[in-house]
């Protein structure tokens, strides 16, 4: 099994760098794991990244692309209420990319 | 993730490529963890006697399955196919031929179970099963998306594809299992969806959805979720629920419902039309998974089931569930033949979307705006399994008239792509048959290179920014390879997103 290793402890991740313990997840190992994207994490990119984990804590799962640009939309300002603004903050896809440096799990599927 | 993804140059004349032998032999998806595999009933990783039980496997497939012993006799090597894989034309590998990708396994087949071969298996290209092979067999037959587009160019019609997953089938028996297609399957007995979406974030979501709707015409469009007595039954594949551009083809078939006046719901429990049992040639699994749908629409009480945007969901619902579940005729078990008593068999059973669509349209049910399209400028991309492995409506070639007399009777614009490379000749998006994965990202990319080049054209030639497309895997692969390419991610969507856009809800006058 793989491994990152942030201020002296080690934590287990799949092949991709996904984290495998959901516990296991903070603000450290978030900002790891955006380095190791190369994304530099804002205010902005905090929003995204604790709003999955919100949602996430109730679902059990990501939100929809929709659920979530809707969400950010409300609760942080229209102008961020759009894919395109999400994909700006998390080139790779705000899904996955996002959902990675949440710590969540990543979504399967024909997404 | 940042590494350089970088676009093979289109080739200025598109003939058979140089050969770069070797080129993907590198390149294979993860291999499914022991979790994953014993959650589906396979051995958790590979078993200390592979060899024999694989070959005994394969014996057993060779039985149940007649064409598969008739496709590796058949093959004289002609040569027809070796250039028509997308596959192949992206990362000229040699072995991403399709005949010399079925010979991977043809050597083998010839060295345990014909006489020549055991006897003289160097005269006739015989190999022994060894650990180098099978690890080719799980690099290369993972580089096919079982499209069967060759097949479409065999004399013989061997169709490649099954092969392609009797190999799967076999290495999943010995416990050497892709992870992508593996863990999905998982989630689909667990959750209900290839996404692993739950029931309440799946009926908050279509919430969400009958609020936006509501926002944008005012008007209450429903999405209803395990509705008892509703008349139809949709099944649509999960990232309908969840990605863009899918969800804006959920919309339309909710409106289409709406205008129509038919009452219809979701199931929480069939929240999937993907069956990935077929992509890794199982028949127990696509079994189960298919059987999930039965239980939907028994419990429900649906008299109509209809399948959403998904190319082989529909090659299995077209072309398997009869037998598999008796949706549609053929088995004959009690609940199948409790289901054939409760679905109304005025209507084909299953129903594409794309066939109810059409057919409303056609009866003046629905109207729709084509000016509300104007700014789209649209081809259709045939998906391979709709194409190649099912058909729609009363006439031969209605898989491919359907969906595009839809998209005409909803847009002003529209143009094919070059001839030869839609319709049953259609190339492959690049990403089917489990191969949608982001560690398989290079494959997909080149993979879509031939398609690219013909998008290419009509963009340039008739300003084409819209391409349509009604499979699930489809929407995502160019998502993620369009820009790859130099286009624009959001030139992908479904038909019914056209449909949606132009719609005439409420008041019909």
């Amino acid at each position: 099994m793989a491994s990152i290793e942030v201020s002296g402890k080690s934590y287990e991740t799949d092949e991709e760098g996904y984290l495998i313990n959901l516990a296991d997840w903070n603000t450290d190992v978030a900002n790891f794991i955006a380095q190791q994207e190369s994304l530099n994490m804002t205010d902005n990119h905090w929003e995204v990244v604790n709003f999955l984990r919100e949602y996430y804590e109730e679902y059990q799962i990501a939100p929809a692309v929709r659920v979530l640009t809707k969400a950010i939309g409300k609760k942080f300002g229209p102008d961020k209420g759009n894919s395109q603004y999400l994909y700006e903050l998390f080139p790779y896809g705000p899904g996955k990319q996002a959902c990675k440096i949440a710590g969540l799990p990543k979504p399967t599927g024909c997404i | 993730m940042s590494a350089e993804i970088t676009a093979p140059p289109y080739r200025t004349i598109p003939i058979i490529p140089a050969l770069k032998p070797g080129a993907m032999a590198e390149i294979r998806p993860f291999v499914a963890g022991e979790k994953i595999q014993e959650a589906i009933g396979f051995p958790g990783k590979l078993v200390t006697d592979w060899h024999d039980r694989a070959i005994a496997r394969m014996g057993e497939l060779l039985t149940q399955y007649r064409s598969l012993k008739v496709f590796l006799d058949a093959c004289v090597h002609c040569g027809a196919c070796s250039d028509k894989c997308h596959y192949f034309i992206g990362t000229q590998d040699p072995k991403n031929m399709p005949v010399a990708r079925q010979d991977l396994m043809r050597s083998v087949y010839r060295r345990y179970f014909t006489l020549p071969g055991k006897l003289f298996p160097k005269l006739v290209g015989a190999r022994d099963l060894t650990r180098e092979v099978l690890d080719e067999w799980y690099t290369y037959f993972y580089q096919c998306s079982e499209c069967r587009r060759c097949s479409v160019f065999c004399p013989y019609g061997i169709d490649t594809a099954e092969i392609t997953m009797a190999a799967r089938e076999i290495l999943d028996s010995v416990g050497y299992g892709q992870k992508y297609s593996n863990e999905i399957i998982g989630k689909v007995h667990k959750i209900g969806n290839n996404l692993g979406l739950p029931g309440p974030a799946l009926a908050d979501t279509l919430e969400g959805l009958e609020e936006d709707v509501k926002d944008a015409c005012g008007l209450d469009v429903r999405f209803p979720l395990d509705v008892k007595g509703a008349e139809v039954l949709l099944v649509t594949p999960s990232a309908d629920f969840f990605a863009e551009p899918h969800i804006d083809s959920l919309i339309g078939y909710a409106k289409v419902f709406h205008a129509a006046g038919i009452s219809w719901t979701l199931s929480s429990k069939a929240s999937e039309a993907g069956n990935f049992g077929m992509f890794i040639g199982n028949y127990e699994q696509m079994r189960k998974i298919a059987m999930r749908v039965r239980e939907a629409a028994l419990e429900l009480g649906a008299r109509r089931i209809v399948v959403g945007e998904c190319g082989h969901a529909w090659r299995v619902a077209y072309s398997f569930w009869n037998t598999l579940t008796g949706i549609g005729g053929g088995a004959n078990d009690p609940f199948a033949l409790q289901l054939q008593k409760q679905l109304d068999h005025r209507h084909k059973q299953p129903t594409h979307i794309c066939e109810l669509t059409w057919s409303l349209i056609e009866r003046g049910a629905i109207t729709l705006d084509k000016e509300a399209n104007d700014k789209h400028i649209i081809t259709f991309h045939d998906s391979c399994n709709v194409a190649r492995g099912s058909r729609m409506g009363d006439i031969p070639g209605g898989q491919f008239e359907i969906p595009r007399n839809i998209i005409k009777a909803s847009a002003n614009h529209f143009f094919e792509m070059l001839d030869g490379t839609t319709h049953e000749k259609t190339f492959c998006c690049g990403g089917g048959g489990g191969l949608l994965t982001d560690d398989l990202l290079d494959l997909r990319i080149k993979g879509s290179l031939p398609r690219m080049e013909v998008l290419q054209k009509v963009v340039d030639n008739h300003g084409v920014n819209f391409m349509a497309t009604i499979c699930a895997i489809c929407k995502a692969q160019f998502t993620k390879v369009l820009p790859v390419y130099g286009f624009d991610r959001r030139m992908v969507g479904g038909v019914h997103q056209l449909v949606s856009n132009a719609i005439r809800l409420g008041d019909k006058s």
